[in-house]
């Protein structure tokens, strides 16, 4: 069956390796990178269907920049920003370059996945590729994971 | 402490303004008065003189005179004419007649015999030959006497002259009346302190002063201290007053003409020109206190008025750069302590996974992993609290909406600005439309706006130019352009301008928060900031609100 490919740009390596893990386990297909180029150059080569994107980031391409060469190279993406500082502006600014949607760190896992849930959900509206039944079928499993994280 | 700083400065400028005007004023009326008085006195010196001059000049022709009638007479009759009573007494009524004042008239011969007498008393044979005037006579041929009481027991003085005969000898003598004498004397007394009056050379009165004395009495005065002109001194009298004296010996050199006068008196004029001196400084004094306090207190009013505004600004560049400030850390913090936080939830929540393995599950210890783990997922929900908190707080408040004026608001802006502007030499013009509502808005989030746009403008410009802020109405919105004659935006930089923490400015000059700032108030009120940049020509951003009109209540 096919699974849904996430891809996660963060520079905070630790952050990156348990989120991957712990999304792997919930059954989607996970890729962490830890800069914005490695993103694009990822994204060059194949599709993502959500892209979770930090937006501060050292180096020379931040979120907001690798967000809008995300959308260049493939518009249907869709993207959800994470940020670790409320920043209004930037926030404002990500969502007129096209992201879903933004979401605050510390990220919780539920509230991460019904995100990309809906992102999914969006995205589904322009991709064949993606039914419904495999939707209810990823909100089955995070649904049985949700029960014992409370 | 603040109000008394303004106190103290406006008593420093009141007491320097004023000493520095009272100077020269001070200065000038003391020199000018003591100028008028050194003139004033000596034309009273002059006066007193040319009087005392005068008088003597009239003193002398009366008794020159009184002379030249005795001689007359005496040349022209001879002994046994004169001894003739009937005639004699013919000629005393000719020589009153003629000139006045004699008091009596006699004949005396060679040997002091009075042998013939006309007048008031019986002095007919008396014998004048040991008087020492009888000598004097007989060897000059011309007698003046000092006044003497003699044997009529009054004051009087006598003219004699002497007469040559075929050989022999005799003498006509006649008394004047000192009275007619004082009467001319008198003539050259002024005022109510002025007297005139004859002194012999051995300081006693010839006639009666006017107070002080009777005649032949001691005078006091050294007579030696008046020359052989007209002499003016100073002089204490009696009872200690300050007198000017001025003292005219007689051709004779018998009598000296004394006038007298206190200096008060003939100063008058002087004492006049003082009182108007004194009213005129006075009343100068008195305008320029008034003048003095009047401007400084308005001075240190306006410094006062100006230093609140100034005040005023401050605390709002302040209060901005504030809250610039903590959002800048409180977004620092936020990232520093979200990033960590984000981690140790990640990790706990890969653990909470892991427990649910079956070997896990079978672990004693189990319910103790899931506590804790729980534990540290709440404390961590707990920080992320309190840092949202805190970037809550560094946020700007939502929009309180009050009845607000756009043109109003643009001209406060203004005002704020204007001095900022003045010394860069740049020209802040506004055209503001007539026809804007009144809007239901924030006053003070659109005048935080106006202040970023044009401080930007300014700060674009740098040195001299012009900025220009318009506002009109179109349609169901409110535009407000600012416009610049800086050097403009480069196209690449454009796109960055409402990035939080962009600047162009030099590092420390802006927080790059500004325009962003600006940007989420116009935002979140329904408007738009759009910006219009050609490097070389200028920048133009437009700012629209939507009018929302006012709740009625």
């Amino acid at each position: 069956m096919d699974r849904f490919k996430i891809l996660i740009v963060d520079d905070y390596t630790f952050y990156l390796e348990s989120i991957v893990k712990r999304l792997e386990v919930r059954k989607l297909d996970v890729t962490g990178v830890t800069s914005g180029e490695a993103a694009i150059d990822l994204f060059k080569k194949q599709p993502f269907d959500v892209v979770l994107l930090d937006i501060k980031m050292p180096g020379g391409v931040d979120g907001i920049e690798t967000l809008r060469k995300i959308k260049k190279i493939r518009p249907f993406t869709e993207v959800i920003l994470i940020t670790a500082y409320a920043s209004v502006e930037t926030s404002t600014e990500g969502m007129k370059q096209g992201a879903f949607d933004y979401l605050l760190k510390p990220v919780r896992l539920e509230e991460l996945l019904s995100m990309v849930i809906a992102a999914l959900e969006k995205k589904s509206k322009h991709d064949k590729k993606i039914s419904g039944a495999m939707i209810q079928d990823l909100k089955r499993q995070t649904g049985s994971t949700s029960s014992w994280e409370e | 402490m603040k109000t008394s700083l303004y106190t103290s400065l406006q008593r420093k400028i009141i007491g320097i303004t004023l000493v520095v005007s009272f100077a020269p004023l001070i200065i000038l009326a003391v020199t000018m008065y003591y100028q008028f008085a050194k003139t004033c006195k000596n034309k009273t010196e002059e006066q007193i003189e040319y009087r005392a001059l005068a008088q003597a000049e009239s003193v002398d022709l009366f008794l020159k005179e009184r002379i030249a009638i005795l001689s007359a007479m005496a040349d022209t009759h001879t002994f046994n004419e004169m001894i003739d009573e009937e005639n004699l007494s013919n000629i005393f009524n000719v020589m009153n007649s003629r000139a006045g004042a004699f008091v009596d008239l006699g004949v005396i011969d060679s040997a002091g015999m009075q042998r013939v007498y006309v007048g008031p008393y019986n002095l007919k044979g008396l014998n004048y030959y040991d008087q020492p005037w009888f000598a004097d006579v007989m060897s000059k041929g011309v007698f003046l006497s000092d006044v003497y009481m003699g044997f009529r027991k009054l004051p009087h003085f006598i003219i004699a002259v002497r007469r040559n005969e075929n050989n022999k000898s005799w003498i006509l003598r006649a008394t004047i009346d000192p009275n007619i004498l004082e009467g001319i004397v008198r003539q050259a007394q002024i005022g109510s302190t002025g007297d005139a009056y004859l002194l012999s050379k051995e300081g006693i009165f010839q006639t009666n002063p006017r107070f002080k004395g009777l005649i032949l009495s001691q005078s006091n005065l050294n007579t030696s201290l008046f020359g052989r002109r007209v002499t003016v001194v100073e002089l204490e009298n009696n009872e200690g007053r300050k007198l000017l004296y001025a003292g005219s010996w007689l051709k004779n050199s018998k009598w000296l003409l004394i006038i007298n006068q206190e200096p008060a008196e003939m100063m008058q004029s002087l004492f006049a020109v003082r009182n108007v001196e004194i009213t005129i400084i006075v009343f100068g004094f008195l305008a320029i206190i008034m003048t003095t306090i009047f401007t400084t207190h308005l001075a240190v009013s306006q410094l006062q008025q100006s230093d609140a505004t100034m005040q005023e600004l401050n605390a709002q560049l302040v209060q901005s750069d504030k809250l610039a400030a903590i959002g800048k850390m409180a977004a620092g913090v936020a990232h520093e302590i979200n990033n960590p936080l984000n981690v140790i939830l990640q990790k706990t929540g890969w653990m909470e996974d892991l427990l649910e393995e079956e070997d896990i599950k079978k672990s004693e210890n189990l319910e103790e992993f899931q506590t804790s783990v729980q534990k540290i997922e709440e404390h961590v929900e707990r920080a992320r609290k309190v840092v949202h908190n805190m970037l809550g707080f560094a946020r700007k408040m939502e929009p309180h909406l009050e009845n607000v004026d756009i043109n109003d608001t643009i001209n406060q802006t203004i005002t704020i600005l204007e001095n900022y502007a003045r010394t860069n030499n740049i020209e802040i013009q506004a055209d503001l439309s007539g026809k804007l509502p009144i809007i239901a808005s924030d006053q003070a989030q659109l005048q935080q706006v106006f202040l970023n746009l044009l401080t930007n403008a300014i700060d674009a410009i740098g040195k001299e130019g012009l900025v220009e802020i318009k506002s009109r109405r179109l349609d169901s919105r409110i535009c407000i352009s600012i416009k610049d004659d800086g050097p403009g935006i480069p196209a690449e930089k454009q796109k960055n301008v409402f990035d939080p923490f962009f600047t162009t400015k030099e590092t420390g000059k802006g927080t790059g928060l500004g325009l962003s700032v600006s940007y989420n108030i116009i935002e979140k009120m329904g408007g738009k900031i759009r910006l219009k940049s050609q490097v070389g020509k200028g920048t133009i951003f437009t700012v629209e609100v939507p009018i929302v009109a006012p709740e009625r209540k």
